[in-house]
């Protein structure tokens, strides 16, 4: 069976963000980058699944600058069979229909059984993309995903809707699953699995071989929210801190009485 | 300029959340129609015309249906804009169309700025605006960020729609959620944890300062899904609403999804290292301190 997870490298988000000069985009320097969160609960279920099926292959693509190949390389260790890096220094300006239009021409003539996504992407969080190339390549395709199974080629998954209500729904591979928080338990990948991961393929591709569409839209402005009037702001010595802070409880809530 | 609103049903309503769609057509001057897989009987309280596909016949969520239904009533209508609520249906539905349709699609709209969307960024920490370069664009909304003025009024002239469309999902059926675990709407004080307590070690910090304040702890989804704290205590649109007079967040960034489930509490406390976590637009006093020195400081004094 062949598998394809599809994950992004994005900013830890505990960074601290700088604006960039142009104010398109927030400045890439001096921040941590790693795995995409619901993208590793991609990454395992696929793992899972290829384990689970004999005979698989499990194939990464991340679309990205050079750095990216760090994240993947965690992929790779967490068991990922190979890698597909396509280059690109400007996939931060990609809409999610050009970056899923790029994921589909990949896919197209692959016969891939299974592609796993994350739901969304931390930083841009659009949601957009698994669906849309599972729409372009006339897959099924399952969002939310937080309970999977396969089973004689069918693919029965819980969606997560509103208020912990969950909708069972099934279908038949080939088919595209988008995953949501808590699907599973991501693995740490062990020292000799990261040690494996440096010798597996990592394949290169150009944005040009695969990007065939205009994009549909563009940032022309990227900036802080506002702080909301009103709220305090406190810093300084944890003990100063706790005083004044019981201080405003009481001024200001009967919890305290 | 003409928008298409996609409302939304469930369980025989129509969901409130259908009227910030029309919040966000009267704020654009749009003129506008909908579209609802409903039911007759809870039709919603809109003057324009409703399609209206029955959820008797298609009644649980199909993607290829719903896609297919309301496909048909675009090529009628011609839509500028397709709009729908960032939901489980939404986020779902949104991305089919937009593809089909070769059009832009703008997730999680939070307001319109000079004709501009506005999206969230970077778990809320960033705000973006997008220029949309495609004659017809789909929109999803972000849950509560469009409110109508007035209650809503009016009455739709009903136009039937339906189609025979074969989809390759099979919709087994619904699961509860589960059941059992703390009330936290009655408490009110709920002291919660988030990632940012690091480990399951350190959730009797969290607990402590519950106790010192005489309420309950919660947590939040990360914690949840790392099973540290019982499902039963998640706050958030996956977890339970509450509204307690005091509520403190520790080590909580402050994302949207947690927000939805405790941002009517009457005073909001959160300790956080980040200054700028989103958390703080809300709070009215943001703690800049590591709540593993803070929170066990805070809660000897309150027992002192
Ligand atoms: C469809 C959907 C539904 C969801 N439903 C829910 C839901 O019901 N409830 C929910 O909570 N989430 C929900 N989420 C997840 C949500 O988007 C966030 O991922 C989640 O709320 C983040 O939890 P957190 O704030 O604890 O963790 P993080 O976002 O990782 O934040 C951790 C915070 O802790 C701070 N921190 C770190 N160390 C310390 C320290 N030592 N002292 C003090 N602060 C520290 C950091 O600065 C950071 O702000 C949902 C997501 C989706 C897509
Ligand atoms: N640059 C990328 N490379 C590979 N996969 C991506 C990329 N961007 C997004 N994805 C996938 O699409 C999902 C949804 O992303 P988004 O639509 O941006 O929220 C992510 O969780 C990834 O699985």
């Amino acid at each position: 069976m062949k598998i394809l997870v599809c994950i992004k490298q994005v900013p830890d988000m505990e960074s601290k963000f700088k604006i960039a000069d142009d104010a398109t985009w927030y400045d890439s320097k001096d921040l941590a980058w790693r795995m995409n969160e619901y993208d590793e609960y991609a990454v395992e279920q696929a793992v899972q699944l290829r384990t689970q099926v004999e005979d698989s292959d499990l194939t990464v693509l991340c679309i990205g600058p050079q750095r990216v190949q760090e994240t993947m390389k965690k992929a790779l260790a967490m068991g990922c069979d190979r890698g597909v890096h396509i280059d690109d220094d400007n996939s931060f300006q990609k809409d999610p229909f050009e970056i899923a239009s790029m994921i589909a021409e990949f896919a197209k003539d692959k016969s891939f059984d299974m592609i796993f996504t994350g739901m969304q992407s931390q930083d841009r969080g659009s949601a957009q993309v698994g669906l849309m190339a599972g729409e372009m390549l006339s897959l099924p395709s399952i969002s939310t995903v937080v309970d999977f199974t396969f089973e004689d080629g069918k693919v029965t998954a819980k969606r997560e809707l509103e208020g912990g209500i969950k909708a069972k729904v099934s279908c038949s591979a080939p088919a595209l699953v988008t995953c949501q928080l808590g699907l599973n338990t991501p693995r740490y990948p062990t020292l000799p699995n990261i040690m494996k991961a440096k010798r597996k393929e990592l394949l290169t591709l150009s944005v040009a071989d695969l990007l065939k569409v205009d994009s549909t839209q563009e940032t022309t402005k990227i900036y802080f929210p506002e702080k909301r009037s009103g709220g305090l702001v406190l810093e300084g010595a944890a003990g100063d801190l706790a005083d004044k802070l019981i201080q405003i409880l009481k001024e200001n809530t009967g919890v305290l009485a | 300029m003409k928008a298409l609103l996609v409302a939304e049903n469930r369980d025989g309503k129509l969901l409130a959340s259908s009227y910030e769609l029309v919040a966000f057509a009267q704020q654009l001057g749009a003129d506008s129609s909908m579209f609802l897989v409903g039911s007759e009987n809870a039709l919603p309280q809109y003057d324009g015309t409703l399609y209206l596909a029955d959820s008797g016949k298609h009644s649980e969520y199909n993607p290829a249906v719903h896609k297919q239904l309301l496909l048909e009533v675009i090529a009628k209508e011609q839509p500028d804009l397709v709009v729908f609520s960032h939901s489980s249906y939404g986020w779902d539905l949104a991305p089919r169309v937009a593809v089909a349709l070769g059009a832009a699609q703008v997730s999680e709209v939070v307001e319109v700025v000079e004709g501009a969307m506005v999206v969230p960024t970077c778990n809320a920490k960033l705000r973006r605006q997008i220029n949309v370069k495609t004659g017809k664009t789909v929109v999803s909304l972000q849950s509560g960020a469009f409110c109508l003025s007035e209650d809503p009024s009016g009455t739709p002239i009903v136009e039937k729609i339906d189609t025979e469309t074969a989809s390759q999902i099979v919709f087994e059926g619904y699961e509860e959620a589960e059941a059992g675990g703390v009330d936290l709407s009655k408490a009110e004080v709920i002291v919660s944890a988030g990632r940012g307590i690091g480990k399951p070690e350190n959730m009797p910090i969290i607990e402590g300062l519950a106790k010192a304040l005489k309420g309950e702890y919660g947590a939040s989804r990360p914690v949840v899904d790392s099973d540290w704290v019982d499902h039963g205590r998640q706050v958030g649109s996956t977890g339970q609403t509450v509204s307690p007079k005091l509520y403190v967040a520790c080590g909580i960034s402050g994302a949207i999804q947690h927000l939805a489930g405790m941002k009517k509490s009457e005073y909001i406390v959160a300790i956080n290292t980040d200054k700028d976590a989103p958390i703080g637009e809300i709070a009215d006093v943001l703690i800049v301190a590591d709540l593993k020195e803070f929170v066990p400081l805070m809660t000897a004094k309150l027992l002192a």
